[in-house]
């Protein structure tokens, strides 16, 4: 035999003696995460509706699909929570316990009026969203695109329940991999979803733009900081981490640096200053039902997500980040508050009370215990609806054929429309932490919950950073029920180009006014909510008020024990 | 055993706004019944619990066994350990009483009161009574986060009462008091939640039961007090107010409408020293013993503050803001001055100053309103032309001075009594504000009042120069508070002297004034005339009150004096031994 053929036989004789590794098959329970699987399965048949469905009955199967997978979800995810199963699955990369199903339940009740507000196709006619994105804004086809009379871009209703299921994966990771990929699902689809306004399209298609850069350096940012954790322990799972950080004979270095790049990553997502720069003008571009979705649950899932990664696989080292993100904390809060003072549009200042607010919520995160757990997702929840009541009721306040977001469209609105009026200081109080409020039990879980963490001065802090927000709150209060209303708007109407190019009004068919307040054509004036919107506010009332008079139920269910699966 | 009084006083006068809310359609008249009848029905059920309270207390024994009477719980956030407590000792239940008196004769005064543009009677009405229901909660609260809810929450009734219905600068007066309240707020509830983290700390499970914090003050470490002190502290020096966060009062009493300014002196103010009482005194007493020494000097600083500022107003309702300032300082002086004497004197201060200053706002409202201005300039000689209001004026000035024989004179000798036995120093100085009472109340009353009959409010005749833009004589021109660019003199007040009943002379009506320097003997006429029925009405109880509390003020000090007896034991404090002892027998 040659040499060759030798040492072939030779190897393959030595190959057929070793012992073969054996192929571990991740184990992978479907029904600790058919919550996941549902919102995924319903956005992939949202997709295939949007194929291949006529164009007509598009719409209300996109809505009815959208609505019952979330609601299907929300279902299993309270029937298992009751059964107590728990596990880590998916081969280590998913964690469900009780602190997930708390994390889904709190993300999908509040995913669902947001879904709602999306669907409403009266307070903007047609529906809040461009028939076409893809049009060159002042071409033919875009002024085709912003009529009327052309139809929503149903495909939102999938995207959504993409960007839903990435929110779930993310606070159920415990695998950066994982974490990585649901950071990327969760936030491409809202890329696309801020620039698809019917109205304003330039800002919208802005607001995109910035938060695809944004958000691209920051999940590079934060895939770097995964890679050092890498480096660090040598596994992608979070309990590496944290085991590697508790035996402590690695370099620190690279734990300190990937720690620090992780968590920047996650606080960009959560809108923290000074980690904050794209939430005002993405706030104000989005379509205001996607701002609500964005403010509500994008946060949730951020601040869950920083949850897990905090007590799962920092925990070690939390003497070391605790003062430094309880100063980005105090940080944050400062900014909100200050610079929300000098706003003048209500989206914007609504972007940068929810920089505050992510400041007191970070507080509630990083108290590492199970009462600073439990007051995060409480905080969040009560936070959230208040959040989506108020953008709902901004869709409602308009003028000319756009949404009149200037402080000083809403003047004297207590007189036109009381109920809403009174609804938006309801949720403006809550923001503001008055007590018979939700936000109020909110804060008190989170200040409590820090101060038992030794994060006294920090709560002193975020208390005289709720009084300065509060300034900003009352202003708009004042100026609904203190000064008179408007005739003239303080800056000019979005004017909707009909595709005969005739009088706005007329090609908008029949508006329904609540008041007749509208002398000049630029007055704005309060359209009649349709059904969807209503249900919306009044469920943001409901239980912003019933959470603030007797809270005790939810505040037991929510409740997170430490520590988690991983 | 639940007791329901206190539920009840809570509760009924927010069913009576939630009435008149729903009423909102019908007739003027029958809106303003039901809410005085809604009062009324209050003032009887305080009655009944002022019966029931004497009826458990009657002997010497019983009076300090238990902290509370008329207790209510229920279990309300057991995730935090919190019960919707309710309770009443001495000092709370003759707030309440306070309170359910004031309340039918603030809306009785507010009768006729003419309101903004586009703002009913009702919508004032009802937040007045939400406003007596949140007060009430504040006083009943036995539990501290009770507590700080009813404090916050007064505030948005109060905030929509004056930024609604007040006069030309509503806005900016009640954005300014809330935020400062608010402000205040906030970090009083950062004690709230250092208190229950600390008893945690004491206990194993953070509490915020009244009782349960008070048995275990003395095992919170110092500094932790200090903190926990600060917080509330802050949040009552705004509230009394002492000097110097006072600042938001003369705004907001100025611009507030005549009812709702007189609830804001008379009793939301009291809030913040019954907060010294009931908090700072019994839960931080080592705190407030270390402490003490700043907030005497605040008081004593506000008192002397207070009077010298009162003694140079030029407008007559901030004037009245300026002399509450004064008296609140010695309510907080009598509270630090930890002598048994002097928390019964400033307790009972508490009571007899919502009277007095209850009867000078109502009177001094009466009168503005008249005469279209808050100018002292305005006004001279009214007793010639109104001797009935002037007479009531009298009354009031002497309560405001505490002359012997009014209710405010108890008090005070109580609060300098008491502060002399521990502070000789401070009570003297604190002396000296008798003195400067004296001279602004005085000054102020002999400038409206006594003299000729004079001034551009009585007689008018104002120069060209001073002439409305719709060129009618000033005074009492009925609703030109809406018209913005009134010359600064004048700001007449959106009320129409013909709305006032008695003897209005017609507005506009030839007043040639003959100002006393001329011939003596000319017979002025005067634009307005004296008080009607309703308005005797209304202030004859509460002048009453001030003369029988003066002269006998025993029942209300039985209920007083066991709680400022059991506050000195929970702060740790006894009273210091006097340095001669009295004769037995009553000397020889």
């Amino acid at each position: 035999m040659t040499v060759l053929q030798t040492a072939a036989v030779q190897s393959a004789a030595a190959f057929a003696q070793a012992p073969t590794d054996p192929i571990n098959a991740p184990t992978i329970s479907f029904s600790l995460t058919a919550p996941v699987l549902i919102a995924l399965g319903g956005a992939i048949l949202g997709i295939l509706f949007e194929a291949l469905l006529p164009r007509r009955v598009r719409y209300p199967v996109q809505v009815v699909l959208a609505l019952l997978t979330v609601a299907a979800a929300l279902v299993w995810t309270l029937l298992g929570a009751n059964r107590g199963d728990v596990g880590v699955t998916f081969g280590g990369a998913l964690a469900v316990d009780t602190a997930t199903y708390v994390m889904w339940g709190v993300l999908l009740v509040l995913a669902l009026p947001s879904l709602l507000l999306m669907a409403d196709k009266v307070s903007e006619p047609g529906g809040s969203f461009v028939a076409q994105a893809a049009a060159r804004i002042g071409s033919h086809r875009d002024r085709l695109a912003t009529r009327v009379s052309a139809p929503m871009q149903t495909e939102v209703f999938p995207l959504a329940l993409f960007a839903v299921a990435g929110m779930m994966i993310f606070p159920a990771a415990t695998d950066m991999v994982t974490l990585f990929v649901a950071l990327e699902v969760l936030s491409l689809p809202l890329y696309l979803l801020c620039g698809l306004a019917r109205r304003r399209r330039l800002i919208s298609q802005e607001s995109a733009v910035k938060y695809f850069l944004l958000g691209a350096f920051t999940s590079a940012i934060f895939a770097y900081g995964l890679a050092m954790l890498y480096g660090y322990c040598g596994s992608t799972q979070f309990a590496a981490v944290a085991a590697q950080a508790r035996a402590g004979d690695s370099s620190d270095v690279l734990l300190l640096g990937g720690l620090a790049l992780v968590i920047v990553g996650l606080l960009f997502k959560a809108s923290v200053g000074p980690f904050h720069l794209w939430t005002p003008d993405v706030y104000q571009g989005a379509p205001t039902p996607v701002t609500a979705f964005m403010a509500a649950c994008t946060k949730v899932a951020a601040f869950a997500a920083m949850l897990r990664v905090c007590l799962v696989a920092l925990e070690p080292m939390t003497w070391t980040w605790q003062p430094v993100l309880a100063i980005i904390a105090g940080a944050s809060m400062v900014i909100g508050s200050v610079i929300g003072i000098t706003q003048t549009d209500m989206k914007r200042m609504l972007a940068y009370s929810s920089v505050a607010h992510a400041g007191f919520i970070l507080l509630g995160v990083i108290s590492m215990s199970e009462a600073g757990a439990s007051a995060t997702m409480f905080y969040l929840l009560t936070y959230g609806m208040a959040t989506i009541g108020a953008f709902a009721i901004l869709t409602v306040v308009r003028k000319g054929d756009g949404e009149a977001s200037h402080v000083g469209d809403w003047a004297g609105m207590a007189k036109r429309s009381p109920v809403l009026a009174a609804s938006m200081s309801l949720f403006l109080l809550s923001f503001a932490g008055i007590p018979l409020t939700a936000g109020f039990i909110g804060k008190l879980s989170v200040f409590t919950a820090a101060m038992q963490a030794g994060l006294g001065p920090w709560v002193v802090l975020a208390m005289i950073a709720t009084a300065i927000t509060a300034f900003f709150y009352l202003r708009i209060v004042v100026v609904m029920y203190f000064a008179d209303p408007v005739t003239t708007s303080p800056t000019p109407a979005p004017v909707a180009v009909a595709a005969g190019g005739g009088q706005p009004s007329a090609a908008v068919g029949e508006r329904r006014f609540l008041a007749a307040g509208a002398g000049a054509p630029d007055a704005p004036f309060v359209v009649v909510p349709g059904l969807l919107t209503v249900i919306v506010i009044a469920v943001a009332v409901i239980v912003t008020l019933g959470l603030g008079l007797f809270p005790g139920p939810v505040l037991d269910l929510l409740t997170i024990p430490v520590p988690l699966l991983s | 055993m639940n007791s329901w009084y206190l539920v009840v006083l809570i509760f009924l006068p927010v069913v009576g706004a939630l009435v008149l809310a729903a009423m909102s359609g019908a007739p003027e008249k029958t809106v303003k019944l039901i809410a005085l009848v809604f009062s009324l029905a209050e003032l009887a059920v305080v009655v009944a619990l002022w019966v029931s309270y004497r009826a458990a207390t009657t002997d010497a024994a019983s009076q300090l066994d238990v902290p509370f009477r008329e207790t209510f719980s229920v279990t309300w956030i057991p995730y935090f350990g919190i019960n919707f407590s309710l309770g009443v000792d001495g000092i709370s239940l003759t707030m309440i009483a306070l309170i359910a008196v004031l309340m039918p004769i603030v809306l009785g005064a507010s009768w006729e009161e003419k309101l903004p543009a586009g703002r009913t009677i009702g919508g004032y009405f009802a937040l007045l009574l939400v406003l007596q229901g949140a007060m009430v909660g504040v006083f009943a609260a036995t539990n501290v986060f009770v507590f700080y809810v009813m404090f916050e929450v007064m505030l948005i009734p109060m905030y929509f009462l004056v930024g609604a219905f007040g006069g030309v600068r509503r806005a900016y007066a009640a954005t300014k008091f809330f935020l400062y309240s608010l402000l205040g707020g906030l970090l009083m509830l950062a004690s709230v939640i250092g208190l229950y983290v600390a008893s945690g700390q004491v206990l194993g499970q953070g509490t915020f039961d009244w009782v349960t914090l008070q048995s275990i003050a003395a095992q919170i470490p110092e500094s932790t007090q200090m903190w926990i002190f600060a917080g509330f502290a802050i949040a009552f020096a705004i509230k009394a107010p002492l000097v110097p966060l006072h600042t938001w009062l003369p705004d907001a009493g100025t611009e507030a409408p005549v009812g709702a300014g007189t609830l804001l002196v008379g009793v939301l103010d009291k809030v913040g020293t019954f907060g010294f009482l009931r908090i700072c005194l019994p839960l931080l007493p080592a705190a407030s013993s270390k402490l003490a020494w700043l907030i005497i000097l605040l008081a004593v600083i506000g008192i002397l503050y207070g009077a010298i500022v009162a003694a140079g107003q030029t407008d007559l309702k901030r004037f009245v803001t300026f002399t509450s300032i004064a008296h609140f300082g010695f309510i907080a002086l009598g509270v630090f001055a930890f002598t048994t004497q002097s928390i019964a004197g400033a307790a009972l201060y508490m009571v007899n100053h919502g009277i007095a200053t209850g009867l000078l706002f109502l009177i001094v409202g009466m009168l503005t309103a008249r005469g279209g201005s808050k100018l002292v300039g305005d006004y001279g000689g009214v007793w010639k032309v109104a001797p009935i209001l002037g007479g009531f004026f009298l009354v009031a000035a002497l309560a405001t001075i505490a002359m012997p024989g009014t209710n405010s004179f108890i008090s005070e000798f109580l609060v300098l009594i008491g502060t002399f036995s521990r502070h000789p120093a401070w009570a003297v100085l604190a002396t000296i504000g008798i003195v400067l009472a004296a001279v602004y109340m005085l000054w102020i009353f002999q400038r409206t009042m006594t003299g000729p009959v004079r001034g551009a409010a009585v007689v008018g005749g104002r120069g060209p120069e001073d002439r409305l833009a719709d060129g009618t004589e000033g005074g009492a021109v009925g609703g030109t508070g809406e018209h913005g660019d009134v010359a600064p003199a004048l700001t007449p007040l959106p009320v129409g002297a013909a709305a006032v009943g008695g003897q209005p002379h017609a507005a506009g009506a030839a007043a040639h004034a003959e100002p006393g320097g001329h011939g003596a003997r000319t017979k002025v006429k005067a634009l307005f005339g004296d008080l009607n029925a309703r308005e005797i009405t209304v202030l004859t109880p509460l002048v009453l009150l001030v003369i029988l509390l003066g002269v006998y003020p025993q029942p209300v000090l039985d209920v007083i004096n066991p709680t400022a007896e059991r506050t000195m034991v929970d702060a740790g404090y006894t009273d210091p031994v006097p340095a001669i002892d009295a004769p037995l027998g009553g000397g020889q």
